[in-house]
């Protein structure tokens, strides 16, 4: 499989990636090259193979489901490019 | 013999007959930080809080009290979250990141007595096998070619790590591996590096590239040292859900054990066309060494091989482009004001991220994408399962694989420009990661150039011991690796 420019362009929405027209093609070249490389995969027969998903053969380990941690709201919006009491900062989203 | 060149061991047993203290070795480690800026390794230095730090440990010591690494000073990856201290996973996105809390990894080190000396330099969101692509400039290889000026790379995305390491700037460095980012780097610069199995070390509070392939091992000067830092490192977490609750063993009682009839398996598929001699040779040296203290040699085989790269670059983008989502300029580090919110989202990303951090979420963001998850991240996962089931099955022969750590010596800087190309770096590395094992690279020799080389040693799930005991013979037969200082 491989993507034209378009696909690139919507992939890179997805990825809420701002991506120039102009760059448009080197990025297909380039992920036309990884896309090229990992299809060898098709070589391998995986019929009745289950998707790995743990490395290790464990129960997940469960709790109770209650609150242990948190009511940090200043130390966590801290970090943000814009805050105010205790919340983070966006543009406006609803008109 | 200046108090650099001490490892972990060394220190240990001098600062507690207290020939040494804490601080004089930090101090002496602070000057050759400054005197190395050249190497770019840090790209943080806490010289006050290690100060700081070094004198509790003096103190404790001084009472006959402290921990494993009581007084040991360290360099932490930049991937680490150190509380108050530059986070960035040197990334131009998380600009000024300075998180409130503390990783369980570097908390286990401070709590066994380690002193910090900053934060070390590595490829962006370790994506890279070179530390080219961090935003705060390419790491310098403290190893040469002979009669050559020409800087090298270090290897990555461990570079910063395995350059401070190698450099003599700190006793030991944290470090991670994805796909290989611990044992390349090490093998790059003549140090020791492990990555650990799956679920040994907690990944709370590191900043997450692949989260089923992710682990932290430390990266060392000899394999004793990597022993002592592996075991005050791992932990069960219960903030990590995927750390497994199995003992940890005293790693170092593994050193120096026979291997007497040890059965080491020597994968035919790593053989693969165009291995170099010189690399071929070395894995031969190394077989012999281990025969010659009595292991037995048995060729095994492992069909998958070839196909752990290509679906490691489906499963890792994939799993990336998902962890990364969270940079949206809203909750930490850098913003790029946009019409809207979705437009704030996509400049702040382009902005933040450099390209081939941008290359693989978009890779991942396309192979996730409706109508493809089966065909690329559904199957390159059945692969996976498949090449686990070759070291499964390659157990019931062996007790330990033997292959080399990495294609080549280090290259220099802009010297690897294609993609894929880079990402065969890790070819002999990454189907480790894909089964979940535990792998070392352990220095083995030189190349004809006057580089290190470094061979590899694959586990079963949570065997480091014998790792580490297999490691040491091939320490003990091949040396230890120094550089030359040619920077300060």
């Amino acid at each position: 499989m491989s993507v034209d420019e378009k696909t690139v362009r919507r992939v890179a929405h997805l990825a809420r990636i701002k991506v120039a027209d102009s760059e448009l093609p080197r990025l297909a070249g380039e992920l036309n090259v990884i896309l090229n490389f990992v299809e060898q995969l098709n070589e391998v027969n995986v019929d009745n193979v289950m998707p790995l998903t743990s490395v290790v053969e464990v129960d997940m380990r469960q709790r109770a489901d209650v609150v242990t941690d948190g009511g940090y709201a200043k130390a966590v919006t801290q970090s943000a490019a814009a805050s105010e009491d205790d919340f983070f900062m966006v543009p406006k989203v609803v008109e | 013999m200046s108090l650099t060149a001490l490892t972990i061991s060394q220190a240990r047993s001098m600062l507690q007959a207290r020939e040494i203290s804490a601080v004089e070795l930090t101090e002496a480690y602070i000057s050759a930080i400054e005197k190395a800026k050249i190497l770019n390794a840090y790209v943080a230095e806490t010289p006050d809080q290690a100060r700081a730090m070094a004198k509790v440990s003096d103190a404790k010591l001084a009472k006959g009290e402290g921990g494993a690494l009581e007084g040991i000073p360290l360099g932490i990856k930049d991937l680490f979250a150190t509380k108050g201290v530059h986070t960035q996973a040197c990334s131009h996105i998380l600009d000024g990141f300075k998180p409130c809390y503390e990783s369980t990894v570097t908390q286990n080190l401070w709590d066994a007595g380690a002193v910090m000396l900053g934060k070390l330099n590595m490829d962006e969101f370790a994506m890279g096998s070179s530390n080219e692509t961090s935003y705060y400039g390419g790491v310098t290889n403290p190893w040469r070619r002979h009669n050559s000026n020409k800087s090298l790379v270090p290897g990555g995305s461990s570079g910063g790590s395995a350059t401070a390491v190698g450099a003599h700037i700190c006793a030991a460095a944290t470090a991670t591996d994805t796909g290989g980012s611990i044992r390349q780097p090490a093998a790059f610069t003549g140090t020791v590096g492990i990555k650990p199995t799956y679920g040994r070390v907690s990944r709370w509070g590191t900043v997450a590239f692949a989260s089923s392939l992710d682990q932290a091992g430390p990266i060392t000067r000899d394999v004793r040292d990597a022993a002592i830092m592996l075991k005050a490192m791992a932990s069960v977490d219960l903030k990590d859900t995927t750390s497994i609750d199995l003992p940890i063993p005293d790693y170092e009682k593994a050193i120096g054990k026979s291997i007497k009839g040890l059965r080491i398996g020597i994968p035919k598929e790593y053989r693969a066309d165009g291995l170099a001699p010189e690399i071929n040779a070395l894995w031969e040296r190394g077989a012999a060494w281990l025969k010659e203290q009595g292991a037995e040699i048995v060729e095994i085989s492992l069909p998958h091989t070839k196909y752990a790269l290509p679906a490691y670059y489906i499963v890792a983008p994939a799993e990336a482009s998902s962890n990364l989502a969270r940079y949206d300029g809203v909750r930490y580090g850098l913003r790029v004001p946009g019409d809207d919110l979705i437009d704030t989202y996509e400049k702040t990303r382009a902005a933040g991220f450099g390209p081939e951090v941008q290359r693989r979420v978009m890779i991942g963001t396309y192979v996730l994408s409706a109508g493809y998850y089966d065909a690329y991240y559904v199957k390159a996962q059945k692969v996976r399962t498949l090449i686990k089931r070759d070291f499964d099955e390659a157990w019931s022969k062996v007790d330990v694989v033997l292959t080399p750590a990495t294609p080549s010596a280090a290259f220099a800087p802009g010297e690897i420009t294609d993609p894929v190309q880079m990402y065969l770096n890790d070819i002999f590395t990454v189907t480790v990661n894909m089964a979940g094992l535990p792998g070392i690279a352990v220095p083995a020799g030189l190349s004809s150039e006057g580089l290190p080389l470094g061979l590899q040693l694959i586990g079963k799930p949570f065997d480091e011991e014998t790792l580490f005991q297999t490691a040491a013979v091939i320490e003990q037969a091949a040396g230890l690796f120094t550089a030359k200082n040619w920077w300060a």
